[in-house]
């Protein structure tokens, strides 16, 4: 029985992807999970693997093309079967981005025989009747717009991506007065159109509140000197391995920060997977540590090393880009006392983690004394939950990583 | 609250009418003596005597015709035409005398007759006994049709239905005779008119009355594992009908599927699907689709007849060509 290999959806905001290599030739023989294609996604060059077994008969998108997820771009079939009916599909031809309209000043006449053709307009379309109005109120230009529903058709879901996303039309901009130098102009990535996109929506829609404290992390620091000392090195265990831990077991009791929102209801996850944020040279990706409930802390530094490499070198799996259920943003090395993190849909909640660094600070009996001192703000979804709930999953983290033995039991 | 079956439903509905209106008696083929042919009348000749619960001939003309002149007369008669089937045997009473006369009289008579009667497939009965003809009378101004799909709504619409002025055809449904619901012991009423959501749901929007009504739960019940949430409204009445509820829910959820037991062509479900796109067309997001019965006179064999009726299967089927899944 021939299939269809598909555009995967890789991530929740996935609209399109780019076949970078294919690691089977046509011709080949291919097993059911077998890694085929690279896919190339806004973030990152992901394996794709085979949904069938068989031969991989036809290669329909080649090397580069850019395909819309669900787009076939490939057929594994028996090896004498009659494919013919599904070489018909396709990708349409490679999609380019359409060229940067050149800045010019506005004509000052515009004689009617001359003006541009108009764009196509929306009768011309093949889109629902929602589309359309919601394409006249957004202001989006359906012609740019690809259609996901049955037969192509332009559906709500497709204009409201088109309105969030780097294709909705831009707004006039103010004629500047006469500028002695050109602004200057760059291209965005993909990587950084997604993280334009989705900090966006993030932004828009979720209504963070923020609250912050102080930790004491003086044991915490000795505590992680002397596993690494025992381990030897193999993992090395940081300090945000430390908070991983610290944050997944305080989890356990604050289940609405490790959820998502509905609509009308909560999803909340039975698992842990924490997202950790990573600056690479591109551009921000947050990847997760899978079940990090069921890990060790010595299991979760092994992960995180490996996640952290596998990220630099562009290797994660596509799981690991969706999966995370609460995330966290750590700039302890790059010198920073607090700051706050925007929350990564669809999660509920994110930690900013700073510096440790040695500070007085006024103990038990009233001695100035100096400690190893961080400060963390948790950014959370007001809908999911409140203020003081926030706070009491900052206490319960505080009080985990001052008292650093349970991070070990 | 009691757990009861719709026929139960039913029989509490008639008994209790019998009991506190004097103007009210039952007439219909086998519904004294043998009890009514689905049993819904047994014991009510013991109870309330040969004059008030009137077996009568195989003659549905006549027993409609004289229900009507009953009716403007000042009494209260419940016509049982044992399956809908048998109405066409009354039609021109019905559409033709029943519906008009109050208009023709400029109200100087009314006719508050309830006539029961039993729709649908699925038993086997072939194809003379097994039509859904209860969207032909709701095409008629003068009649009220009202099509309970469960016990609390049918116990609940006939004690509305007792308050009208004007002929109302009560459909029952064949398959829904044994299942059960529950009912408040309090008086409460349905009114006419007043569409029902059954379950809510916010991707698409499935509109059934009847016995469809359930199929559209247990659809729904399916899709939900399938990360579909729809929603389903049961129309309750057809005739008068309530689409804005239906509006609504389109309008939030940008997709609707009718589903209903009778054949496609001219079936209600097109008047539902008109009326949605009248209303809510700048609301939707894929054509209205509709599910309905196939287009050929009901097979005997069963396995045939199943196929002629929507299912869990082919309403599914229709949901997920609907969202392009």
């Amino acid at each position: 029985m021939a299939k269809e290999l598909v555009m995967p959806q890789m991530g929740y905001d996935m609209q399109q992807g780019t076949v970078v290599r294919w690691i089977k030739k046509e011709g080949d023989q291919v097993v059911r999970g077998e890694p085929v294609a690279e896919i190339e996604t806004d973030k990152a060059v992901v394996e794709m693997e085979s949904i069938g077994g068989g031969v991989l008969r036809k290669i329909i998108a080649p090397e580069g093309t850019v395909a819309q997820v669900g787009e076939v771009i490939g057929i594994i079939a028996e090896p004498d079967e009659d494919i013919s009916s599904l070489e018909a599909k396709g990708p349409k031809p490679a999609a380019t981005a359409p060229p940067a309209p050149k800045a010019s000043p506005a004509p000052a006449k515009a004689p009617a025989a001359e003006q541009p053709p108009a764009p196509a307009s929306a009768g011309e379309i093949k889109a629902s009747p929602v589309a359309k109005r919601l394409a006249q109120e957004l202001g989006v230009n359906l012609g740019q717009v690809t259609g996901t529903g049955p037969g192509g058709r332009i559906i709500r879901e497709d204009v409201e991506a088109a309105a969030q996303g780097p294709a909705a039309q831009p707004a006039a901009p103010a004629p500047a007065a006469a500028a002695p130098a050109e602004a200057g102009r760059t291209e965005l990535t993909r990587m950084r159109q997604a993280i334009a996109r989705i900090t966006s929506i993030s932004k828009q829609q979720i209504p963070h509140y923020y609250v912050g404290n102080e930790i004491d992390m003086t044991a915490a620091m000795e505590m992680r000197r002397q596993v690494n000392e025992k381990i030897g090195g193999d993992p090395r265990v940081t300090v945000n391995d430390l908070i991983i831990k610290a944050v997944t077991i305080a989890l356990s009791d604050f289940p609405a920060l490790n959820a998502s929102f509905k609509d009308d209801h909560l999803e909340t996850h039975p698992y842990v997977n924490i997202g950790i944020a990573i600056d690479l040279e591109q551009g921000l990706i947050v990847p997760s540590i899978a079940n990090c409930e069921a890990k060790s802390l010595v299991e979760i530094a092994r992960a995180s090393t490996d996640l952290g490499k596998r990220a630099q070198e562009g290797r994660l799996h596509e799981s690991e880009y969706s999966g995370g259920t609460f995330s966290i943003s750590n700039l302890g090395t790059l010198d920073v006392d607090t700051f706050s993190a925007i929350i990564l849909p669809p999660q509920s909640a994110v930690l900013a983690v700073g510096s440790v660094k040695k500070r007085p600070v006024v103990d038990d009996s009233d001695q100035i004394v100096v400690r190893q001192m961080m400060n963390t703000t948790l950014s959370a979804d007001h809908r999911v939950s409140d203020g003081a709930e926030g706070a009491r999953f900052l206490q319960e983290l505080k009080r985990l990583l001052e008292n650093p033995v349970s991070l070990v039991m | 609250m009691a757990d009861i079956s719709y026929r139960d439903a039913v029989t509490i509905a008639l008994r209790e009418a019998l009991r506190e209106d004097d103007r009210m008696f039952i007439m219909g083929e086998d519904i004294g003596l043998y009890g009514g042919p689905y049993a819904v009348t047994k014991g009510f000749v013991e109870e309330f005597g040969r004059e008030r619960v009137i077996d009568t001939p195989i003659s549905e003309s006549a027993m409609v015709g004289a229900g009507t002149g009953s009716a403007m007369g000042g009494m209260h008669p419940v016509v049982e035409i044992m399956t809908i089937n048998f109405t066409l045997l009354a039609m021109d009473q019905i559409v033709n005398h029943a519906a008009k006369l109050r208009y023709m009289s400029a109200g100087q008579y009314t006719v508050p007759m309830i006539i029961r009667t039993v729709t649908g497939g699925g038993a086997q009965l072939a194809a003379t006994h097994s039509q859904s003809l209860e969207g032909w009378f709701a095409s008629v101004p003068g009649l009220k049709v009202v099509t309970p799909a469960t016990p609390y709504d049918a116990l609940g619409l006939f004690r509305s239905v007792r308050n009208e002025q004007d002929p109302v055809i009560f459909v029952e449904h064949i398959l829904l005779y044994s299942t059960r619901g529950e009912v408040p012991d309090d008086h409460y009423l349905v009114p006419l008119g007043k569409a029902d959501v059954k379950r809510r749901g916010d991707d698409l929007t499935l509109v059934a009355y009847s016995r469809m009504v359930q199929v559209a739960l247990d659809a729904a019940e399916e899709l939900a594992g399938r990360g579909i949430n729809a929603e389903v409204i049961d129309l309750r009445s057809l005739r008068p009908l309530d689409i804005g509820t239906v509006v609504e829910s389109v309008k939030r959820t940008g997709h609707a599927i009718v589903v209903e037991e009778a054949w496609r062509t001219g079936g209600f479900g097109a008047e539902i699907a008109s009326q949605i796109q009248e209303q809510a067309f700048d609301h939707l997001d894929a054509p209205i689709g509709r599910v309905a019965g196939a287009e050929v006179p009901t097979p005997y064999s069963q396995p045939l007849e199943m196929l002629a009726i929507p299912s869990l299967e082919s309403v599914v089927a229709a949901v997920e060509s609907a969202l392009g899944r």
